[in-house]
């Protein structure tokens, strides 16, 4: 069943993992840079299951499940922050977020 | 080329091709339409490797639960405007790009120096195969997470108490600013 290395598995990762670094650091959307971290974390549950694969433990898909839970309390906490700071500033835009400035 | 090949390469090109149409999206909602697309392609990706059960929820928590969660946020929020391309510190954009491609380089050939790319995958796979066979994935999966991982596993679900809790105070607090203002207005009438 299983004809296609675990290498070209991972440059897929690395590659999408790079993909969503760019876009997180491109964007000015707030919610569209939550959505590159999505990726990013995507990327690595792609990395876990190939290393299963390649040392036969089931050990790295129980790690990919832990992922899951993790991303989805972080984007259930992470969009309510968002919704709130667009409640005060009208705008999502990261750049117009500089309360911290004096 | 067999029938795996196939699929990989057609997985390879939807999830790398959609993560890179993310980027030059400027709608949001299409971003996130592209996210799906990506994701879909990943848990044939876990399919494909034997994680039954991972490709699954895969499907049904990130591309579903999720997703439908971010666009709910971007209906809700009106923010399905084109994002402005002004960049209010100078060459933050080009730095940020030159430091990705350095970034893929890097981690790319450190893939490559440390993984043999030829190498069938072997002995771990067939291990996989057979766990996949006698216990079953999801049976397997569930004996190490109430055995081993039972602790980390009990620590989400304090993790997800406190997420929740955290979400509600988070629109608690506009709730009662607005009550505030609401006391405020009755004062104002009042006097």
């Amino acid at each position: 069943m299983n004809s296609v290395g675990p290498g070209y598995y991972l440059v897929l990762a690395t590659l999408m993992f790079t993909v969503g670094v760019v876009g997180a650091l491109v964007r000015r959307n707030a919610i569209v840079i939550f959505m590159f971290i999505e990726l990013m974390l995507n990327a690595v549950n792609l990395a876990f299951v190939t290393f299963a694969r390649m040392h036969g433990e089931i050990v790295g898909q129980v790690l990919v499940f832990f992922v899951l839970v993790v991303a989805a309390a972080e984007v259930v906490v992470g969009l309510a922050i968002i919704l709130v700071i667009f409640r005060h500033r009208a705008s999502a835009n990261v750049d117009e977020m500089n309360l911290l400035k004096w | 080329m067999t029938w795996e090949q196939l699929v990989f390469g057609g997985v390879f090109v939807i999830a790398l091709g959609s993560s890179l149409a993310m980027l030059f999206m400027r709608n949001a909602v299409h971003v996130a339409l592209y996210l799906v697309a990506a994701q879909i392609a990943l848990a044939l990706a876990f399919l494909l490797q034997g994680a039954f059960f991972i490709a699954a929820v895969q499907i049904i928590v990130y591309a579903g639960a999720i997703m439908v969660l971010f666009l709910f946020v971007i209906m809700l929020l009106g923010i399905d405007k084109r994002e402005a391309l002004i960049e209010p510190l100078p060459g933050q954009r080009t730095l940020a790009i030159g430091l990705g491609a350095v970034l893929a380089a890097e981690i790319v050939y450190v893939a490559w120096r440390g993984i043999d790319l030829a190498a069938s995958p072997g002995a771990g796979s067939t291990a996989l195969d057979q766990i996949n066979r006698d216990p079953g994935n999801v049976q397997a999966l569930a004996r190490l997470l109430f055995s081993r991982y039972l602790l980390p596993f009990e620590a989400t679900s304090i993790l997800l108490i406190v997420a929740v809790v955290g979400v509600m105070v988070l629109a608690r607090r506009l709730g009662s600013a607005s009550r505030a203002a609401e006391h405020a207005d009755e004062n104002r009438k009042a006097a």
